[in-house]
């Protein structure tokens, strides 16, 4: 947000300063947003919630740039914490928005954003029921900082967690992978991609609840964000105490994201998705989850199996990971088109595009 | 030996050495741009990045690999960044040009490192920063020429490679004249050769036929691609550009005309001649704290061939990806990296 002063209307610091213009700020702009039953600015909202298991997540958002192919940082703070509770097989109800808005920031940037997250709170099926508005200093923000809290209902009465996996289990996944990571890589670093690839930032709870509905008993649920496939399976390998083993034909990457990976030097399987997840489900209820995903590009990509790591292997991985509480070292394998056998290891550090 | 690491890559990560019969062995290369920059080039980018004046930019990879001091604070690009550095990421030189019109003020210095693949985008820069009068754009230049290292590694005493698969991408520029001379001087097959298993698969099939044939020479297995003259247009800029000289490769040494640098008519943009403080002794901060020393790293021999990644004590424990020792672990083309990543 640098550049000669021109007539575009821009947040004021003092439309952070708790007085008159931050009042109008919030009434103008902002209090639409909030779903306020009893339709007062009050301190907290009461809300009345059904009887259960609650499941309750917090995320804070910073994208650069705040809009890119198919999204922005506003659909994306809601549909990650509605996705988030989803992956406790929670149906998300209730989400708090806190903005933090950097002094600069376009007004009407501001505006398409609030307009994008009512839409995804929409999709979702949530409410968003609270909230919070802070201004920081030119320079001390990217634009705007988004966090959001949510509260979901769980719909099962079986442990959804990597504790829960079992070797003999099918893992699947909910579609093909890597379209979010490389929209923004694509916008970030100003990369003609043809065909043009678009986030894939969608509510993921629809999906769980079919899966849920059809009597699929599901171990565990991870959506794939930042990472990718990559780094979610690592993890759930690793607290689970087991070997996954992949087939690599299996795994859906669309021919447009293949290749455009092959230019860059991405890995499409390190790359964040935002609407995608994977299930591992009972040993025999594979066929039936596949059932459920397959119509929206899902697939069985590999089976869970007892640790069998060999002491190298695993000393690295664990050098390497962060500390867990799981049961053993896990690893990811992954057999090739070829039928050869790879690691698939976590993705590290910051994506960069190569040399050449 | 696969020359090229985006091969070593592809090899590695797609497990071919699993499907080659027993007596067959791949050597890699040196063929990782990043690996081969000179540790004391990284150190200049550093000292250059830490300078308030100077907006310092380069590819993704250069950005990690660590310069010849002890891990530390602004051992690295990104580090340097994080404490203030003004560090850019560039995908193609020309952002450079753009960067140096935006900040009349200040001066970009780009790092250009690479082999003849991305010599020729530096050389279009310096054509337009000196047709456009440019005076605050630098290069500090890291260019490197793939078959003198070839034959570096031929006449090496400890040289084991019995055929190359030479490096497509590098061919598609220079065309195969170069390899000519190294596969008659030294009696080897030479086969060039993509980075699509099969492509690997196929050259390395070449490149034994070759050896059992008793007929070493040059082929042309990645004929898509690659033509006998390479890319003219490509090669004609180069020439007006750089001039080959004998250089430094980290890693391997000094290597006879293994190096590009600019012809005069664009020696005003060495960044080294502009910032004459850069060859002066170590003053600046980042500078002072380098040591000579490369630790327990062992990546010259990897570079050359002579050892592989799991021979390094060092490997998968005090040296991953987010810890490096050496270049080799950094770059998506380093060997110790396609192993640290892919190897059950």
């Amino acid at each position: 947000m640098s550049g000669p002063p021109d007539g575009v209307e821009r947040i004021l610091l003092g439309h952070g300063g708790g007085g008159t213009l931050m009042q109008q700020l919030i009434e103008r702009e902002i209090h639409w947003l909030y779903d306020d039953p009893h339709g007062v600015l009050h301190d907290a909202t009461r809300l009345e919630l059904p009887h259960g298991r609650l499941a309750f997540s917090t995320d804070g958002y910073v994208v650069h740039p705040l809009e890119f192919p198919g999204g922005d940082i506003g659909k994306l703070a809601i549909i990650g914490t509605a996705n988030d509770l989803a992956m406790a097989a929670a149906r998300p109800l209730h989400l708090s928005v806190a903005l933090i808005l950097e002094e600069g920031l376009p007004l009407e940037l501001l505006r398409r954003v609030l307009a994008s997250m009512a839409a995804a709170a929409r999709a979702c099926g949530v409410s968003i029921s609270t909230g919070d508005t802070k201004v920081v200093e030119r320079g001390k923000g990217d634009g705007l900082f988004v966090t959001t809290s949510g509260i979901g209902l769980v719909e099962t009465a079986l442990p959804v967690d990597p504790l829960a996996i079992q070797p003999g289990d099918q893992v699947l996944v909910s579609g093909d992978l890597g379209r979010h990571g490389l929209a923004i890589a694509a916008a970030r670093y100003q990369l003609d991609l043809q065909p043009p690839i678009e986030t894939d930032c969608a509510p993921l709870w629809p999906a769980v609840a079919r899966l849920l509905a059809a009597g699929v008993e599901v171990h565990c649920l991870r959506d794939l964000t930042r990472g990718g496939l990559g780094s979610a399976l690592q993890e759930l390998a690793q607290d689970g105490g087991v070997e996954l083993a992949l087939e690599e034909a299996a795994i859906p990457v669309a021919t447009a994201v293949a290749r455009s990976c092959e230019l860059l030097g991405f890995d499409p399987l390190h790359l964040a998705n935002e609407g995608r997840f994977v299930a591992v489900v009972r040993a025999d209820h594979g066929e039936r989850a596949l059932a459920v995903l397959a119509p929206a590009g899902g697939a069985c990509i590999g089976t869970v199996r007892a640790c069998s790591g060999r002491g190298e292997v695993s000393g690295r991985q664990a050098s390497g990971g962060k500390a867990s509480g799981g049961k053993g070292p896990g690893r990811v394998l992954l057999r090739t088109a070829l039928g050869t056998e790879r690691l698939l290891v976590p993705f590290s550090g910051e994506m960069l595009p190569r040399i050449c | 030996m696969e020359v090229c690491g985006g091969q070593t890559h592809a090899i590695v990560r797609w497990g071919l050495e699993q499907l080659l019969p027993a007596g067959l062995r791949l050597i890699h290369g040196p063929g990782c741009p990043v690996c081969v920059t000179p540790a004391a080039t990284i150190d200049q980018a550093l000292a250059l990045a830490a300078d308030s004046g100077v907006i310092l930019c380069s590819y993704g990879d250069m950005l990690r690999v660590p310069g010849r001091g002890p891990v530390g604070p602004l051992s690295d690009l990104l580090k340097v960044r994080a404490a203030g550095g003004d560090v850019r990421l560039l995908t193609t030189p020309l952002q450079a040009l753009d960067l140096a019109q935006q900040h009349p003020d200040r001066q970009v210095v780009f790092l250009a490192v690479g082999f003849e693949t991305t010599a020729p985008a530096t050389a279009l820069l310096a054509q337009q920063a000196l047709a456009l009068g440019v005076t605050n754009l630098s290069l500090l230049l890291a260019h490197v020429r793939v078959v003198p290292a070839m034959e570096a590694i031929m006449a090496g005493p400890h040289n084991q490679v019995q055929g190359f698969v030479a490096a497509g991408h590098v061919c598609a520029v220079m065309g195969t004249a170069e390899l000519e001379q190294l596969a008659a001087r030294y009696r080897i097959p030479v086969v060039v050769g993509g980075f699509a298993p099969r492509e690997l698969l196929q050259a390395i099939q070449v490149c034994v036929q070759l050896l059992e044939d008793g007929t070493p020479r040059v082929v042309n297995a990645y004929g898509r691609v690659v033509r006998p003259e390479g890319n003219p247009v490509a090669r004609a800029l180069l020439e007006r550009v750089f001039a080959v000289a004998d250089g430094p490769w980290r890693g391997l040494g000094t290597i006879a005309q293994g190096v590009l640098e600019l012809r005069t008519a664009y020696r005003h943009l060495d960044a080294r001649q502009r910032f004459g403080w850069l060859a002066a002794t170590p003053h600046h901060p980042a500078l002072a704290a380098v040591a000579a020393a490369e630790g327990p790293c062992i990546s010259a021999q990897v570079l050359q061939g002579l050892a592989r990644p799991g021979d390094c004590p060092a490997f998968g424990t005090t040296c991953t990806p987010e810890h490096p020792l050496g270049a080799p672990m950094v770059s998506s083309e380093g060997a110790c990296a396609a192993y640290y990543h892919y190897r059950p």
